[in-house]
């Protein structure tokens, strides 16, 4: 029991990106305004993008800029003191195809509103039913 | 049996494919009719040529397009093939020129696209004829569905909309549905598709589904019109009477037949068939098809319905003989082929230009049209007399042979089912022959002078019933391919 | 130059688009031939790769020179040297078939639209392209945002459909990328090569399960796979047409390719068809998506979307025959990417003409078609008859191959879904065929006919027609040369240990 414990909390990063992602997942289904479903498209992303960060810190280590090091730079550089770099490179492209999604959303959004005069799913379904 | 390589088959094949095009792009009338016939003599210049080689027991083949591994669209001329194909091809020649006669005669709209098609289903006939396996049979058969479908819906109404639909639904829906599996399935078990003299499924396939397979390529071939899908047929009287010609007559129907026969012989062999009884189911599938047709074919007053039914039954017969798994009823059927086609084209022949002449369409309004038109009701008799299969029509031949057949067979029950269905043949043709000349003058709804179809519909009707009677005295080829190929189909492998 | 086709191909369709967006301001006729030039010059590399595969077996290259795994990598093998083909050669004759289309629609916004289909190629070439799968990430959300961009340009109900799209496509990439988050944690590498050499020492690990669930996933939802399918018919029916027969033709296609690309090179066949319970599973997944897609087809009435459906109904094809796990069953797969994105562009591109000359594509508006369009028609029945499965056209060997897959691993239920599904294609597309063929009945004789504009012959303008008529021989050459592609091919981008 407490081992499991254990395991449930060392892998605290994990739940957090979870949640994350069911909150976002939850705004997309559940909420019927258009800019929440989208807020909640962003948060989903975030956490797919906080999971990624996460995986590569470790224990003692530093962000992966040199200077930052424990030698201040000086010597050679020990990859065991600096957190994996990759994972932030590859969520800065992340991030980008994040902004450039939620920016192609609220054009989108932008547009619907123009066209129906309101950002509620059903009210929007009720008047092309009407049509 | 000694095989060449030839390009003679495809060109036979796509000579009326390229003609399209021409016939298409044409804007005078004579000159499309023209390379219409141009096409068609073409056509069976071609095959003609290569008869005597065959007759020799030389076959030609030619493969188109390797496809699939181990399997390509080829063309392999056998006398089988080439029985159907001479039938065909020259049936296009006279129907060519009776279609000229009856389209103009009724100033029919959409006349290119008419020939156009017509050219592109003979092209799809002569591809099943040369076809060398299942998959290029299977090919040219949806051509030839395809190509079909606005020929018989030329007319365009409602009636054409439903007859159309019924048309394609039982053919399509049935090659699709159950050709196509079972095709499938023959090569996942053997690895081939071509045909041989005895099969080549035997030993490979269990009974119990040799069984089932022979029942998916019966009833899928549904050309062939065997009951109960059998009712696209009758719904396709909608077409222009040349189409129904060509249909009854020369291509479709009889590309049902020859695909059955084909695939009885060519892919399960006679030997399997045999031994495993399917004779017997394939027997009583045909008879009941025979009886009932020719039953129903009483009742019909439109004469292109009666007709219809009648082909329905005749069709059957092939499917009989065949299915006697013996030599001369072999022969029987596949001579039926060509003994029926001309009758039976005679008689749709004369049926559209009675149409063209008086717009008469059904039997009980042609009391007394034989002082009217004699010319087509006498061919109507000697083309009625073929089919039924009374001297002198070449029909007598066929039924001759079958009934050898059934004795070679010892099916005496079929036998019988051969003698009583002709006597219902004449039960269906006679009293319209009787009725047209011998009524008295109150009984006669057409004056005592003589105004037939217009030359172009009558010289075709009559070519085609001399023919008939020709066929009777001397059925030479036919006769020859017939027994060639039933040799061929009878030798051990 | 040719050492460098890999980068080129992606390159030149990314660099022009930035010209075309300059020349959509300053002058307008331009950005067309930008375009052109660029799509061009990516189907030249891409004709010229699959022939250097040919030669080679395999081309790689390896970005600015760094190896992998700490490059990216793109490689090209048998599999997607065909595939690239296709794609170049989709878009290349889309965008010259519909010049004359886009110029009607969009004659303010031509930069940006052909900005928009530039950067969507490239998105979709560099998904085929790419060994790195991060890298395909990236090329994914770029075709996936102009996708967006381009269907919400459509009219009614667009935005709202492109809105939708959105939040299913969002969600599918970010499974895809949470998948490979997965697969970077299990085995410190993005190069697919590298984590396939990889994944064998730890394929039991759960993290390694997990990566395979959630990609896939992620992949279905792109795919528009049952139940996921959603969002497809709406963003398909309201986009506009010239951007649907792009995008039509090649997302969900290349999307299957991520799929075998996945299952055989980074998963490889003994994990991805270990368990027989999930392939069995997966096929009659694709099973209910063919029967459900070509039954909601027969209840539509515009063509668009109409046939929408049948796309989806294809997917299930395809998903089905790779799933069966055998050689037959991936060979009418991959066969099929390349004959389904043909004939998908064939039918949509007479929609396309169909909604230049008429107002709308719902099938009233199709009544007498045969007389006033009778080269787009001719080339609807070509594809119509590749769509059913009647030889010679490609799309009857793909299903051949597929059903005969299905006969061998005794998936009877796949096999059945296949005839079904081409009997309903039979009636679906008969009855426009009757719709076209047959006079309305308030007008005896064509020739009194006159239709909106006063004609009677009315086909779309002979720029649109060639493409058109040059994509409908192919499917019949597609079909003739089945044997061809196949052996000389597809035989060897399937691993030799699938039977």
């Amino acid at each position: 029991m407490v081992d499991l414990l254990t395991i449930i909390i060392s892998k605290y990063n994990y739940w957090g990106y979870i949640v994350l992602m069911m909150v976002g997942l939850y705004a997309m289904i559940v909420k019927k305004n258009l800019v929440k479903k989208i807020i909640g498209m962003s948060i989903f992303q975030t956490a797919i993008i906080f999971f990624y960060v996460s995986i590569g810190m470790k224990k003692n280590a530093t962000i992966p800029i040199i200077s930052h090091g424990h030698d201040g730079g000086e010597r050679a550089v020990h990859a065991v003191d600096f957190i994996n770099p990759l994972p932030h490179v590859l969520m800065l492209t992340a991030i980008v195809v994040s902004v450039a999604t939620l920016g192609v959303a609220l054009a989108l959004a932008i547009k619907v509103y123009r066209q129906y005069n309101s950002l509620e799913e059903d009210v929007i379904d009720s008047l092309i039913k009407e049509k | 049996m000694e095989t060449i390589v030839s390009i003679k088959p495809f060109l036979a094949v796509i000579v009326s494919i390229l003609a399209v095009p021409l016939i298409v792009s044409t804007r005078r009338a004579n000159f499309r009719e023209g390379w219409t016939f141009l096409a068609a003599f073409a056509k069976f210049s071609i095959i003609a040529s290569m008869t005597p080689l065959i007759l020799d027991g030389v076959e030609i083949e030619y493969t188109i397009a390797q496809v699939l591994p181990s399997v390509a669209i080829k063309l392999r001329v056998d006398s089988f093939g080439m029985l159907f194909a001479l039938v065909s091809s020259f049936l296009w020649i006279a129907t060519s020129a009776y279609s000229v006669g009856y389209m103009r005669g009724l100033k029919e709209h959409s006349q290119t696209r008419y020939f156009s098609f017509f050219a592109l289903s003979l092209s799809a006939t002569i591809g099943v004829a040369f076809s060398a396996n299942l998959l290029t049979l299977y090919l040219f058969y949806e051509m030839l569905s395809f190509a079909t479908y606005p020929l018989v819906t030329h007319h365009q109404d409602m009636e054409g909309r439903s007859s159309g639909r019924k048309y394609i639904l039982f053919i399509v829906g049935s090659s699709i549905g159950l050709v196509l599996p079972a095709m499938l399935f023959i090569y996942h078990m053997t690895g081939t598709l071509e045909f041989a003299n005895q099969g080549f499924i035997a030993g490979i396939v269990s009974p119990k589904l040799i069984w089932i397979l022979v029942l998916l390529f019966v009833f899928g071939f549904a050309k062939a019109a065997i009951m109960p899908f059998h009712s696209w047929l009758p719904a396709a009287m909608v077409a222009p009477t040349p189409v129904s010609a060509l249909l009854h007559a020369v291509a479709v129907v009889k590309v049902g037949v020859f695909c059955i026969l084909r695939v009885l012989t060519g892919v399960f062999g006679t030997q399997l068939l045999f031994s495993f009884q399917m004779d017997t189911i394939l027997l009583y599938l045909a008879s009941f098809t025979i009886i009932t047709a020719s039953l129903v074919a009483l009742s019909q007053d439109s004469l292109k319905s009666r007709l219809a039914y009648s082909t329905i039954g005749q069709l059957s017969y092939i499917i009989l003989g065949a299915a006697l798994l013996s030599p001369k009823g072999m022969i029987g059927g596949m001579i039926h082929i060509a003994m029926h086609a001309f009758g039976k084209i005679t008689l749709f022949f004369c049926a559209g230009a009675i149409f063209v002449a008086t717009g008469t369409k059904n039997i009980s309004q042609m009391a007394g049209i034989g002082k009217r038109m004699p010319v087509t009701l006498g061919c109507f008799f000697i083309g009625a007399l073929s089919v039924i299969g009374i001297p002198p029509g070449g029909g007598f031949i066929s039924k001759w042979y079958l009934l050898l057949g059934t004795l070679e067979a010892s099916q005496m029950v079929m036998l019988f089912v051969l003698l009583s269905s002709s006597l219902l043949n004449a039960a269906y043709f006679l009293p319209i022959v009787y009725k047209a000349f011998f009524c008295t003058p109150e009984e006669s709804l057409f004056e005592n002078k003589i105004n037939e179809a217009p030359p172009w519909c009558l010289v075709p009707l009559t070519i085609t019933a001399i023919c008939s009677i020709y066929l009777f005295f001397y059925p030479e080829p036919f006769l020859s391919l017939a027994k060639m190929a039933s040799v061929g189909i009878f030798s051990r492998p | 130059m040719s050492r460098h086709f890999p980068a080129l191909i992606i390159v030149i369709p990314l660099i022009s688009a930035f010209f075309i967006f300059a020349a959509g301001g300053l002058k307008k006729t331009y950005c067309f031939y930008i375009a052109a030039a660029a799509l061009a010059i990516s189907l030249f590399s891409s004709i010229g790769l699959l022939l250097q595969v040919l030669q080679n077996k395999v081309v790689v290259y390896h970005f600015g020179g760094w190896a992998p795994p700490w490059g990216i990598a793109y490689r090209i093998d048998y599999l997607n040297g065909i595939v690239l083909v296709a794609v170049a050669a989709i878009s290349f004759l889309n965008l010259v078939a519909t010049k004359k289309s886009v110029e009607k629609d969009f004659t303010e916004k031509i930069g940006l639209f052909y900005t928009l289909y530039v950067l969507f190629v490239t998105g979709i070439l560099g998904i085929v392209v790419t060994g790195d799968a991060f890298n395909l990430y990236v090329l994914l959300e770029i075709a996936s945002l102009t996708g967006y961009a381009l269907i919400g340009m459509g009219t009614e109900h667009a935005p709202l459909a492109s809105l939708n799209y959105v939040f299913m496509g969002t969600i599918g990439a970010s499974f895809y990328l949470l998948g490979i988050g997965y697969l970077y944690l299990a085995t410190g590498s993005l190069n697919m090569l590298d984590i396939a050499s990889i994944l064998p020492n730890i394929f039991q690990s759960n993290v390694v399960l997990l990566a395979f669930v959630i990609c896939l996933t992620g992949l279905f939802i792109k795919m528009a796979l049952f139940p996921m399918h959603a969002w497809l018919p709406n963003a398909y029916t309201y986009s506009p047409s010239p951007a649907i027969s792009l995008i039509a033709p090649l997302t969900t296609k290349v999307m299957v390719y991520v799929m075998i690309r996945f299952l055989l090179t980074v998963f490889t066949p003994s994990f991805s068809y270990g368990s027989m319970a999930v392939s069995t599973s997966f096929v009659w997944l694709a099973v209910i998506a063919i029967v459900v897609g070509s039954i909601l087809a027969l209840s539509q009435k515009s063509l668009k979307r109409m046939l929408s459906y049948i796309v989806i109904a294809e997917i299930g094809y395809m998903v089905g025959g790779v799933w069966l796990g055998n050689r037959a069953g991936l060979t009418g797969a991959i066969l099929h990417i390349i004959n389904d994105a043909a004939m998908t562009l064939c039918v949509f591109l007479v929609a396309g003409n169909i909604l230049y000359r008429l107002s709308g594509d719902s099938f009233d508006n199709l009544k007498g078609l045969f007389r006033k369009m009778p080269f787009s028609m001719g080339a609807f029945v070509v594809g119509a008859l590749s769509i059913i499965g009647v030889p010679p056209t490609g799309g009857f060997f793909s299903k051949w191959y597929l059903i005969s897959g299905g006969i061998a691993a005794g998936h009877y239920g796949f096999v059945i879904a296949l005839l079904f599904s081409s009997l309903v294609n039979v009636v679906l597309f008969f009855r426009i065929f009757e719709i076209a063929y047959f006079e309305p009945s308030d007008c005896p004789h064509i020739s009194d006919r006159m239709d909106e504009e006063g004609k009677i012959f009315n086909d779309a303008p002979l720029g649109m027609l060639v493409p058109l008529m040059i994509v409908a021989v192919g499917l019949i050459v597609l079909g003739i040369f089945t044997d061809t592609i196949v052996t000389k091919v597809i035989q060897f981008a399937i691993p030799g240990e699938i039977s």
